[in-house]
């Protein structure tokens, strides 16, 4: 980084970032980004996943309703998703630190996201369990399913396609806590926009942080739709956000009415 | 075999006590066909979930090939559920499973190998005639061809003890009628038992042994199918006879509705009646069919007031049942009618 600040030294009052530089800035950090919301989507998916089948199955509708504990269970779930992940992540730090011995960089930041992250899945998850039709458990029960079995075939494995579209959106979501994260100095492309963007007023800088951002975004919606067709049985329309516009009613239209 | 013994059922919600099924008795012998019917709401489903326990009964025994399913714990009960092969109102097939991975899940359950389970599946597919289509994913079936594949999975584990409950409901009349064709076959072949639960009466006339109603939680009449039909005064048989308006009787003559009750009503009874009445006899309207090798049915005709009183007598001797029919003259039937209306609904 002080190699940084003494490049953009000679000018005197522009201490913007040279064009050339600014891919050995931003990738890196770009890097960090993926490297940040990589692990805190693995820690999302082996703990969201059971503890949302979990959350599912106490409840009213699932295969061994237990309300006390459900009420607990889902009580702290939503305390998770209730605090803004800015006042999620300040207020956690000395458990942060607790886990990881640090208060800032990478793994500072992955304590915080993961556990929001595992709240956001958890409902997902939930969620995803209650809209499988109950028949598909009462067959599984017919035929001899033992309950793991039931959880596994007859609700997991048929919820596949939606459980994939909500852990898109909670990949979209990782990226932007990671970015709320780059305030506390997590590194990553969020903290590269925050420094540099922001505080310096380097718009260009700015400018290509977005456009990383719009660009991975984009791609993981890309990757995530093209799983949720290859899993689903039917075939799922086409997201067509460019033609969205032409396909509704025209201002004409509903003047006319 | 499947036997329920005193099995009664109340849910239990706040204060309120309601009695779903209040003791019920019935019985499905080896290789019988046995249909359940009711209308909505008395009890036909909480019934069929009773019997594997899909539900637990609040008192009373469900008794399967011997075993008392009521005591077993939950680790039994699952073993004991692989003896009955369950065939579900909408299919219930996992949507995202081909045919025959379909067939495949209770074999799955059990832990059969890979090879095992293969061999079994295309066995079965080729049962209920769907070899070919092994491969498709249940939005690319029909509504019948999806029931198959649901049978083929009831199968997979030689249950001796097949329940269906409203199999055939929503399904349009052919494959209604394939379906009952499989199950029959299937009953003939394997010599299972079948527990048929249904609303749907004309089903039942093309595939049960026996039929009890269900009426508020209790079972308000059973008994062989042929017999409740050539009881005329069985309001189960009525409901299940189809009922036909039929013409006004020429001047001077008065209807008579006549019932099959016996198994040997000739074939040209209309004639021998007329020669024994020496009488004209105009059909007004009649509904005949044969079940299984077995003529049931009714008919409404018509015979000159003068021989009337000779009619029942000689209706008697050729197998059938003779009353007046027509405005108010059988205030017996009318409950029966009512009742009927409502088993149809």
């Amino acid at each position: 980084m002080s190699a940084l600040l003494a490049a953009g030294a000679p000018a005197a009052y522009d201490n913007s970032v040279p064009l050339a530089e600014i891919p050995a800035l931003v990738l890196p950090a770009l890097g960090d980004t993926f490297l940040m919301v990589g692990i805190v989507m693995a820690v999302v998916v082996v703990v969201g996943v059971p503890l949302g089948a979990l959350v599912h199955n106490l409840g009213p509708a699932g295969l061994a309703p237990a309300p006390a504990v459900h009420t607990v269970l889902s009580g702290v779930v939503s305390i998770g998703r209730s605090l803004p992940f800015l006042i999620l992540m300040a207020s956690i730090v000395p458990f942060t630190r607790f886990v990881t011995g640090t208060n800032i960089g990478i793994a500072a930041a992955v304590v915080p996201m993961s556990i929001a992250g595992v709240a956001f899945f958890t409902r997902i998850v939930e969620n995803s369990l209650r809209s499988v039709p109950s028949d598909r458990v009462r067959v599984a029960t017919a035929s001899g399913a033992s309950p793991l079995q039931i959880v596994r075939t007859a609700q997991l494995s048929e919820a596949l396609p939606s459980l994939i579209g909500g852990l898109t959106i909670n990949t979209i979501a990782m990226i932007e806590y990671s970015a709320i994260a780059g305030t506390i100095g997590a590194g990553g492309i969020g903290y590269v926009a925050v420094t540099y963007g922001y505080q310096r007023f380097d718009h260009t800088v700015m400018i290509v942080t977005i456009v990383l951002l719009v660009a991975t975004v984009a791609a993981v919606q890309l990757v995530g739709d093209a799983a949720v067709r290859a899993t689903s049985p039917e075939p799922v329309p086409r997201r067509r956000w460019w033609r969205r516009r032409s396909d509704g009613p025209t201002p004409v239209a509903v003047t006319a009415v | 075999m499947i036997s329920l013994e005193a099995l009664t059922k109340v849910h239990v919600t706040g204060t309120t006590r309601t009695t779903v099924l209040d003791h019920v008795d019935f019985t499905v012998g080896a290789g019988e066909i046995a249909a359940v019917v009711g209308p909505s709401g008395a009890g036909k489903s909480t019934l069929a979930e009773c019997v594997t326990l899909l539900q637990r009964p609040t008192s009373g025994r469900v008794v399967v090939n011997g075993d008392d399913l009521t005591a077993l714990g939950e680790r039994d009960l699952r073993v004991a559920r692989r003896r009955i092969g369950t065939v579900f109102q909408s299919d219930g097939l996992f949507g995202r499973r081909t045919a025959a991975q379909n067939v495949a899940l209770p074999l799955e359950y059990l832990g059969v190998t890979r090879v095992e389970a293969r061999r079994r599946v295309a066995e079965l597919l080729d049962r209920v005639g769907l070899g070919h289509r092994a491969d498709a994913r249940p939005h690319e079936l029909s509504g019948g061809q999806r029931q198959r594949v649901g049978i083929a999975r009831a199968l997979a584990l030689r249950p001796r003890v097949l329940l269906a409950d409203e199999a055939t409901s929503g399904l349009d009349p052919a494959s209604t009628a394939s379906i009952v064709g499989l199950l029959r076959e299937l009953r003939d072949d394997l010599g299972l038992s079948i527990l048929f639960v249904t609303h749907e009466m004309d089903t039942v006339l093309q595939i049960a042994d026996s039929v009890a109603r269900l009426d508020h939680g209790r079972v308000v009449e059973r008994g062989r199918l042929l017999d409740l039909l050539r009881d005329p005064a069985s309001p189960l048989g009525t409901a299940l006879r189809p009922a036909r308006e039929s013409a006004e009787a020429p001047p001077g003559a008065r209807p008579w509705r006549l019932d099959y009750v016996s198994a040997d009503v000739p074939a040209d009874w209309p004639s021998r009646l007329g020669e024994a009445l020496g009488a004209p006899v105009a059909l007004l309207g009649a509904s005949v069919e044969s079940l299984g090798g077995a003529t049931v049915g009714h008919a409404t005709v018509a015979v000159p007031e003068a021989v009337a009183d000779r009619l029942p007598g000689v209706a008697a001797a050729l197998g059938l049942a003779a009353r007046r029919a027509g405005q108010g003259s059988a205030p017996a039937t009318a409950p029966a009618a009512v009742a009927g209306a409502e088993l149809v609904r």
